[in-house]
């Protein structure tokens, strides 16, 4: 009964809030804004190969704790963020609610949809929402309807991105930009998995888990070091260097510009089979066992490389599960440690500043002691 | 086809432009969402209105202008709630910001060489969504922005450019000439031909090969830049009444496009030095022409007067130019590590507002605050009938973001040694002192660090006092052994320290680098110079702006090897010539 929880202010009120909360005015401001523009398709990004396979490991496990693409301008950073989202398979979702709430998980519904009498299972995109630079608070959190509350005096909640991101991914482009006081909210809200807006004497919390997604280049200013340590894994990406791949990158992307429609059909089939690989992977994933060999190659890296904490692990040990689900495998080996050691890894060493080398180096280094190919 | 009574036509003093540039205006007109844009670097003058008449008279009738003023607001860059329609009307009505109704037309940004990062990174978004995704103010919307953005380029020294993410985004970087000679430019009446012409325009794969090769080969990694060269070759095609791409268009194209932007010489250049390249050059690049036997003579051909035409170009002191790019970069940076810090400031330049708690210390927007409360009233009126007449509350407040120029913080490393002060320690003090005048006029901290016997000793901790700064140095006494090391740890120390107060540090070390002491402080030239070396990396590591100042009589090479290693800009001074000492200071200074 409490999805917007009033304090006390009277039961109709309380009323208002909720049904509103359960129409979502959300929903149908979703529904108007279709993807006008194709979106260049995933599989046909060329190179970056360390960038697309967190993506999709992030996708097949969720929990992971999102990526961060660190690098050089005009690497298609965000281009393959955008293209991830229009190769996720779609999901089940309770309908009219506005968090879009998991059907199959009874435990995790919003207040409102545990109060409904009924739940009807809609298919529905999994979202992937901008969280653009410039955003207010307001809509990053949610606020009061402002409509609602000049024209009838009545107070509503309109959900704000955090809540549209519910179940999917958060993508912020030039996330060393965003404003200190959003990354304060976003880190907040990303460890507890709740969002909390306190307003107009009302208090709604409602679940928020999403898959953050930051991209950035860092010639425009650093990560503040405790949003870094949120993302499960950061990856670093350059322009590729040789002839051949820069000469295909601008061929692919000339003619997808050129035609969009046509370039899309040319590599739906492509699209089709990854997104085959993720749904597969995704079946496998509980199935993946950890042999003790592995567990204690991850630890004997970590202490190689002294990552703080024992997060370094565990997303190390999440993150090659993830990678053998794609693969097809059911165990986790060395091999597959050893090709998500970087991105798992990187951005949780402590800084040495008489080491010019860069993170991935030292991980590389640490690699070829601990795990000797 | 209208016979365009374009400003430039109407001719008054209009100067003449070479014409590669006059082109590039016809070109952005032909492709204007395409090409993005150009950077026009120039005064404001006759050379640059004759620019955008060019372009204006190329663009069909009717195509809006906006300007974009410097420092630019969110809410009126993005747009969001018009309060006093919305008051007004009882409902929420929202505000275009200017990028939204800039579509359809071209953007100017005024002063660009100063627009701040963070508005760069909005409206490259934007360009990038062809849209502006507002979420602000209780608003969620989506607003077509497509428009072509000439960003006015007003500055003076090499570092002052545009932001590098915008100038990404944009095909063309021209630098104006000063002064212009002769007549203007014709109508062009060819432009909207073109424009019909261009989604037929082909081009052959090896000259799209070719184009990229010629990147390549002058250090240009941004893929942008390729695409831009192509689609500036299919412009050029059009605006030709062509409907392939000759090897004119892309000669052009390589020109306009690819040149500018150019980080390196080509490879095989034989009458200049070779530059250091900002990064390693490809290793196998040459090896690479060689992999593709497919490739024939006719295409090799074709790159290397690409090349050749890109290279011819290129602007003298190109180089120079990148190499106090790069330390802008650097500089830039650095500021950015700071910049979190800074902007909690509670003075400096105000830059927007923010939601928060009235703490002490902290400066109430009242406008912003009173705004954010307006919308409420009908709603909190209802509730507390007998409250004041205008109810705000803690949810409203919203409290002003200062950002505070980051304050330098002069560090000046004195050799005091026996071998400096027989040299001219007095005169090293006195061009110190000389600095220190031009630092407190600039507002800048000082701290005095000094060298000589067995260590080094902070003589004077970071201050703003000028007269604290003179008296240490003038009871600084000079004789003993040079432990170099020590003075540029102690200094580094410093420098870390005022990083981390969101001052910028600059480093000026005054030596004359014959170090025998080592850091342990025993005696000997090899350790000492060892030593040294090793305590100038983590100086450059961290991108702290340095000066060293070689007072020897006759320069010595390890002085100089020391600047290299600490990233320092070097000066031999072997005359005492304070006037040069701080002109180089006021040089090696963060913008």
């Amino acid at each position: 009964m409490d999805a917007a929880g009033s304090q006390g202010r009277g039961a109709g009120r309380a009323a208002e809030v909720q049904d509103d909360a359960a129409a979502g005015p959300m929903r149908s401001r979703r529904a108007a804004k279709p993807v006008a523009r194709p979106v260049f398709p995933f599989s046909a990004i060329v190179g970056q190969d360390e960038m697309k396979l967190a993506l999709l490991i992030a996708a097949v496990d969720p929990a992971l704790g999102g990526v961060l693409v660190f690098g050089d301008r005009g690497t298609g950073k965000s281009t393959t963020v955008r293209a991830l989202a229009a190769l996720l398979p779609p999901m089940k979702a309770v309908a009219g609610c506005s968090f879009a709430c998991d059907p199959a998980r009874p435990a995790q519904l919003c207040e409102a949809c545990r109060a409904a009498p009924r739940r009807v299972a809609i298919t529905v995109p999994v979202p992937v929402v901008d969280l653009p630079l410039g955003a207010t608070e307001d809509r990053v959190t949610g606020a009061l309807d402002i409509e609602r509350a000049l024209a009838e005096g009545v107070k509503a909640f309109e959900p704000g991105l955090l809540a549209r991101a519910h179940r999917g991914f958060l993508y912020i482009d030039e996330v060393n930009l965003l404003e200190d006081h959003l990354v304060d909210l976003l880190l907040d809200v990303a460890a507890s998995g709740e969002n909390v807006v306190e307003r107009e004497g009302i208090s709604i919390r409602h679940p928020a888990r999403f898959v953050l997604i930051g991209s950035g280049n860092p010639e425009e200013g650093e990560l503040r070091p405790q949003l870094t340590d949120r993302f499960g894994l950061a990856v670093e990406v350059r322009t590729p260097q040789d002839l051949p791949t820069r000469i295909e990158v601008v061929k692919r992307r000339d003619s997808f510009d050129r035609d969009p429609k046509r370039f899309c059909a040319a590599w739906a089939k492509e699209e089709a089979a990854t997104r085959k690989r993720l749904l597969a992977a995704r079946r496998l994933l509980p199935k993946v066992r950890v042999p003790e060999a592995a567990l204690e190659a991850a630890t004997r890296l970590c202490l190689a490389l002294g990552t703080d904490g024992l997060r370094g692990e565990l997303t190390l040990m999440r993150a090659a599960r993830a990678l053998a689900a794609l693969d097809g495998d059911r165990e986790v080996t060395l091999d597959h440690l050893r090709r998500i050691a970087s991105p798992a890894l990187r951005h949780r060493l402590r800084r040495d500043p008489l080491d010019e080398s860069v993170a991935a180096t030292r991980v590389e280094r640490a690699l070829a002691e601990v795990l000797p190919a | 086809m209208r016979a365009s009574p374009s400003p430039a036509s109407a001719g008054e003093g209009r100067g003449f432009l070479a014409a590669d540039i006059e082109q590039a205006a016809r070109l952005l007109a032909v492709d204007p969402l395409g090409l993005g844009g150009a950077v026009l670097r120039a005064p404001p003058g006759a050379a640059r209105d004759a620019w955008l008449a060019v372009l204006r008279s190329a663009l069909p009738h009717g195509t809006s202008w906006r300007r974009l003023p410097l420092g630019v607001p969110d809410s009126r860059l993005l747009g969001g709630l018009d309060l006093s329609a919305t008051l007004a009307a009882g409902r929420p009505i929202a505000e275009r910001g200017v990028l939204a109704e800039a579509d359809g037309g071209i953007l100017l940004a005024a002063m660009a060489e100063r627009m701040e990062t963070a508005t760069a990174a909005r409206i490259c978004a934007v360009m990038d969504a062809g849209a502006v995704v507002m979420q602000r103010d209780g608003l969620s919307d989506r607003l077509p922005a497509r428009f072509a953005l000439v960003a006015l380029d007003e500055g003076i020294a090499p570092e002052e450019v545009a932001p590098a993410a915008l100038r990404a985004r944009l095909a063309f970087h021209i630098t104006l000439p000063d002064s212009v000679a002769a007549a203007a430019s014709s109508a062009v009446s060819a432009a909207q031909d073109a424009r019909t012409l261009l989604p037929h325009v082909t081009l052959n794969d090896d000259v799209a090969e070719a184009l990229c090769a010629a990147a390549a080969a002058l250090g240009v990694d941004d893929p942008r830049a390729a695409l831009f060269a192509l689609r500036a070759a299919r412009a050029a095609a059009a605006l030709d009444g062509r409907l392939t791409v000759s090897r004119e268009d892309a000669n052009l194209a390589a020109r306009l496009v690819i040149a500018p932007r150019a980080t390196r010489l080509p490879a095989n250049e034989e009458d200049q030095p070779e530059p250091p390249p900002p990064e390693p050059p490809p290793p196998d690049s040459s090896a690479q022409n060689e992999d593709q036997p497919d490739r024939g003579p006719d295409e090799r051909d074709l790159q290397e007067m690409l090349v050749a035409a890109a290279r011819a170009a290129l602007p003298a002191g190109l180089l120079e130019a990148l190499q106090l790019r790069d330390a802008a970069r650097k500089r830039n940076g650095a500021e950015g590590k700071a910049g979190a810090r800074r902007d909690q400031a509670q003075r400096g330049r105000p830059v927007g507002t923010r939601a928060g708690q009235l703490r002490s210390g902290a400066r109430l927007a009242l406008v912003e605050t009173l705004r954010n409360a307006a919308p409420w009233q009908p709603l909190r009126r209802r509730e507390r009938p007998h409250g004041p007449p205008i109810q705000v509350r803690k949810e409203d407040i919203r409290l002003r973001r200062f950002r505070h120029k980051a304050g330098t913080t002069a560090i000046f490393v004195v050799d005091a040694s026996g071998s400096a002060a027989l040299h001219r320690l007095a005169e090293a003090k006195g061009a110190v002192e000389m600095l220190l005048a031009d630092c407190y006029v600039r507002r800048d901290q000082v701290a005095v660090v000094a060298f000589r016997g067995q260590r080094a000793e902070v003589l004077l901790p970071p201050t703003p006092s000028l007269v604290r700064a003179k008296r240490s140095l003038a009871g600084l006494p000079g004789g003993g052994p040079t432990p170099l090391a020590s003075g540029m740890e102690a200094a580094a120390a410093i420098a870390a320290e005022s990083t981390r107060r969101g001052r910028t540090p600059l480093l000026v070390l005054l030596t004359d680098g014959r170090a025998n002491i080592a850091r342990d402080g025993t005696q000997g030239r090899p350790a000492a110079e060892a030593d040294a070396l090793a305590a100038a990396a983590p100086i450059r590591l961290a991108g702290i702006p340095s000066l060293l100042v070689d007072t020897a009589p006759r320069p010595h090479p390890f002085a100089k090897r020391v600047a290299e290693a600490m990233g320092a800009r070097y000066l031999p001074l072997p005359a005492a010539d304070s006037a040069r000492l701080s002109g180089a200071v006021a040089a090696a200074r963060p913008a």
